[in-house]
């Protein structure tokens, strides 16, 4: 196990607790989780860190406000169970949020060890009383806390369009109020980019499975293959009478550069590539029915989760070489560190600051990439530093795959069937962040459809948001 | 889960089912398709609503059996169930009285082709369908389609059943004869619809381009999700990157790239076969 044995035994209290890993070498021939979760002494060590400040800083930086101080104390005391509700009172999906958080950017940035040391490893601790239930859990044949119960429920009618983690909180909140909730999903597994674009080596999809079987205990009605606005509209919903929808249906249009050679056998959007190896399971195709192209020299483009996800995913399918390229430096990377760190581990090369340009091929096949030096200027409108071509630095690269991770925009496909609504410039849904409420009555909105391409916490947080609000819209019918 | 009806053998290697779906059902368009899954680990394969039956619940499938997927579809019987039928997606073919219009179809772009012909028909229209196959054995839908045309010719490559060569060699006769004809310059053929083969379309495409007749063709690109979320069936309109998935099936014959169209569907043709060949041995050891 890596990590575990980093050295500084003098400060043994203060250091902070390595996660338990696979091997690098062994895990790129592997789709299994690459962090193995903390121990429950690693958990209590990484706990006594913790200084229980006066005034705690994590708290603010939790985008649910999570009360970590308190969850720690319990953790200390052993009172796992409890630290777990602590958690749950905020955040209904603690075994995903801590393991995708971008915890260093959230509430380990504000932590006050993290002035002088390195932050308690909260997202590990939060992983931790998480996983900790779901065995006690499995060692007693269970999958979910209710699952046996006979939960029925008997209120309005309330209907939620997309499964990922908006629309699974929304619908988790409403069932726990009582209301009859469906949820619609257009593919055919729910869990939107928990299952279809996180791989199975960073969030386990049984983890994902279990949280869906919760909702069914909780007599959510769940319908898959339902790409709403073909096979229902929003006002069929209300003629059927639903008193309220909740539209989560996420940021899932692939961007495309506009460069030349786009189209090309061999180039991927990340969103198809990751589609075919999570949720179709490519990587055991055969056994599986789905194909994907296996590069031996694969370029990704871009800097984000999404472009680490699919260089780790090729890295995994067999890539000799994967080129991590992004026109930006480091510094300006969205991705997590961890997935930048874990990148590195497994041999991704980075070329920073580098751009594409064309991409060209032979008898259809891409067989390499025009790449383009940039140098940072003075930030544009995101805040970042804006790249701009150096002249004359083109050169070539021999690739065999390319696959484009340059962002997702909103799926038009329900939007555009209901004109009344709202949408910004970019066709994201105008919606109230504290309601979630849209410019047409009884229709909410929230998660990545609203905010762009975000995160899982901001998405979960805002289907609790608009669970509360829905649940006082039918009550008192208030707009 | 979405019950088999009924199966019936068009050809040795096409197959029409009736599947229920009656929410699908209820609201498929000519031109729409579905997504399939056969089973767990199936792959989502796009196939076209050949007919609905908005009352009963039912819509028909035809698939022709080429791989894996349609191989496994073909092993189920009536009163087994496909295990996940998406739909209806794509945009519904434009349907108006434009007086003349040219059904073309070849293979089991025949079936893709039939309801649009019907709701031609309906909205008014004169409609001459044009069906082609390799031989006589494999033609498929003829007593459907003549019921939906005025008239109907059928070509097959090899001449065992009427016109002896492509679709494509008919239409150009059909229409110098046609357009050649005095009396006939008033009603022209306002519109072309084309379905079947990528190279099919392509030479219709050309043919009708001599004329400047507006021609529609329905591309059957490799898809994944078919709602716009991943791109895998993007092709050339225009000059311009388009989803079939989304932005289609449906697009001006005369704009399409049919080069990349056919390129792009041979991306995954040697996993296909040693996938379909693996499959095949199976069988036979199960056998
Ligand atoms: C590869 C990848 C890696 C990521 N990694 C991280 C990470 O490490 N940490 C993090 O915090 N965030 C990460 N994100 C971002 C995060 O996953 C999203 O912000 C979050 O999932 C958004 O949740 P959502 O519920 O709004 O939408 P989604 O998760 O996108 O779910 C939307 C669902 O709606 C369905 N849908 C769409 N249209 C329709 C329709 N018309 N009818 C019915 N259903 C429909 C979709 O199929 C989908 O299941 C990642 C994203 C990607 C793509
Ligand atoms: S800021 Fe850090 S040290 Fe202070 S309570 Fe929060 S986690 Fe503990
Ligand atoms: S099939 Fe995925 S975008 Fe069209």
């Amino acid at each position: 196990m890596s990590g575990k044995t980093d050295k500084g035994a003098k400060k043994e209290k203060k250091d902070r607790t390595p996660m338990p890993e696979q091997e690098p070498a062994e895990r790129i021939n592997n789709f299994k989780e690459v962090a193995l979760g903390y121990t429950e002494e690693d958990a209590l060590r990484e706990a006594s860190r913790c200084l229980q400040c006066k005034n705690p800083k994590c708290i603010k930086g939790c985008p649910v406000e999570i009360n970590i101080k308190e969850f720690i104390r319990l953790i200390s005391g052993k009172k796992f169970g409890e630290a777990l509700a602590v958690i749950r009172e905020r955040n209904s999906l603690p075994a995903i949020c801590g393991r995708v958080c971008p915890q260093e950017d959230q509430c380990e940035k504000e932590c006050i060890l993290g002035l002088k040391d390195r932050p308690v490893a909260i997202g590990r601790l939060e992983r931790y009383v998480a996983d900790r239930e779901l065995k006690r859990l499995a060692d007693i044949g269970k999958e979910c806390v209710y699952l046996d119960g006979n939960y029925k429920c008997s209120g309005e009618k309330v209907a939620i369009i997309g499964s990922g983690p908006a629309g699974l909180t929304c619908a988790s909140e409403l069932a726990k109020m009582g209301y009859q909730v469906t949820l619609f999903e257009a593919l055919h597994k729910p869990g939107g980019v928990l299952v279809y674009g996180i791989p199975e080596f960073r969030l386990p999809k049984d983890i994902v499975r279990k949280e869906i079987e919760y909702l069914k205990s909780m007599d959510v009605d769940l319908r898959v293959n339902m790409v709403m606005g073909k096979i229902l509209t929003i006002r069929e919903l209300f003629d059927q009478g639903y008193k309220a929808v909740f539209i989560a249906t996420g940021a899932g249009l692939p961007h495309f550069m506009n460069i030349p050679g786009e189209n090309l056998n061999g180039v991927y959007s990340a969103n198809e590539y990751l589609t075919r190896s999570n949720l179709m399971k490519a990587y055991e195709f055969p056994k599986s029915d789905t194909p994907i192209v296996k590069g031996k020299r694969v370029a990704v483009i871009g800097g984000g989760n999404v472009a680490m996800d699919s260089a780790r995913t090729a890295r995994r399918l067999g890539a000799e070489h994967v080129y991590l390229i992004y026109r930006r430096s480091e510094k300006e990377m969205p991705a997590r560190n961890e997935e930048i760190e874990h990148a590195r581990q497994e041999g991704i090369e980075f070329m920073l600051l580098t751009n594409p340009a064309r991409i060209s091929g032979k008898d259809g096949w891409v067989n390499s990439i025009r790449l383009q030096k940039m140098e940072l200027r003075e930030p544009d409108s995101s805040g970042r530093r804006r790249p701009v071509p150096v002249e004359g630095s083109g050169f070539d690269l021999d690739v065999d795959v390319v696959i484009v991770a340059v962002g997702q925009g909103p799926n038009p496909l329900l939007t555009a069937t209901i004109k009344e609504l709202g949408l910004d410039g970019r066709g994201l849904i105008k919606a109230d962040p504290e309601t979630g409420k849209t410019t047409v009555r009884g229709v909410f909105a929230g998660g990545d459809i609203v905010t762009g391409a975000a995160t899982v916490i901001l998405a979960m947080g805002a289907g609790r948001k608009a669970a509360r609000a829905i649940d006082e819209f039918i009550k008192t019918g208030k707009w | 889960m979405y019950k088999i009806v009924k199966k019936k053998e068009l050809t040795p290697d096409i197959i029409q089912y009736l599947v229920e779906a009656p929410l699908i059902a209820k609201k498929a368009k000519a031109g729409q398709f579905v997504v399939i899954r056969v089973n767990e680990n199936g792959e989502r394969v796009p196939l076209t609503i050949s007919s609905y039956q908005h009352d009963k619940g039912i819509i028909s499938l035809v698939a022709m059996r080429v791989g894996k997927s349609t191989a496994l579809l073909s092993e189920l019987e009536e009163g087994d169930s496909i295990l996940d039928v998406v739909g209806p997606l794509g945009n519904p073919s434009e349907i108006e009285n434009f007086g003349r219009v040219i059904c073309v179809g070849g293979g089991v772009g025949v079936a893709v082709v039939l309801p649009i012909a019907v709701e031609l028909k309906k909205a008014g229209n004169y409609v001459i369908s044009i069906m082609g196959a390799k031989t006589e054995k494999v033609l498929i839908l003829e007593k459907e389609m003549k019921e939906a045309s005025d008239e109907l010719y059928i070509c097959t490559d090899d001449g065992s059943r009427g016109y002896h060569g492509f679709v494509s060699g008919f239409l150009e006769e059909y229409l110098s004869r046609h357009l050649a004809n005095r009396e006939n310059k008033k009603h022209g053929i306002d519109r072309v619809v084309a379905i079947g083969p990528a190279l099919m379309m392509a030479a219709v495409a050309r043919v009708t381009e001599q004329y400047r007749i507006k021609t529609i063709v329905s591309l059957n690109s490799i898809m994944v999700d078919g709602t716009g979320m991943c791109g895998a069936c993007r092709v050339e309109v225009g000059g311009k990157t388009k989803f079939v998935c989304v932005d289609g099936p449906e697009f001006d014959a005369h704009e399409v790239n049919f080069d990349l169209l056919v390129s792009r569907q041979k991306i995954y043709c040697d996993q296909e076969s040693a996938c379909y060949d693996l499959y095949k041995k199976d069988c036979k050891c199960k056998k």
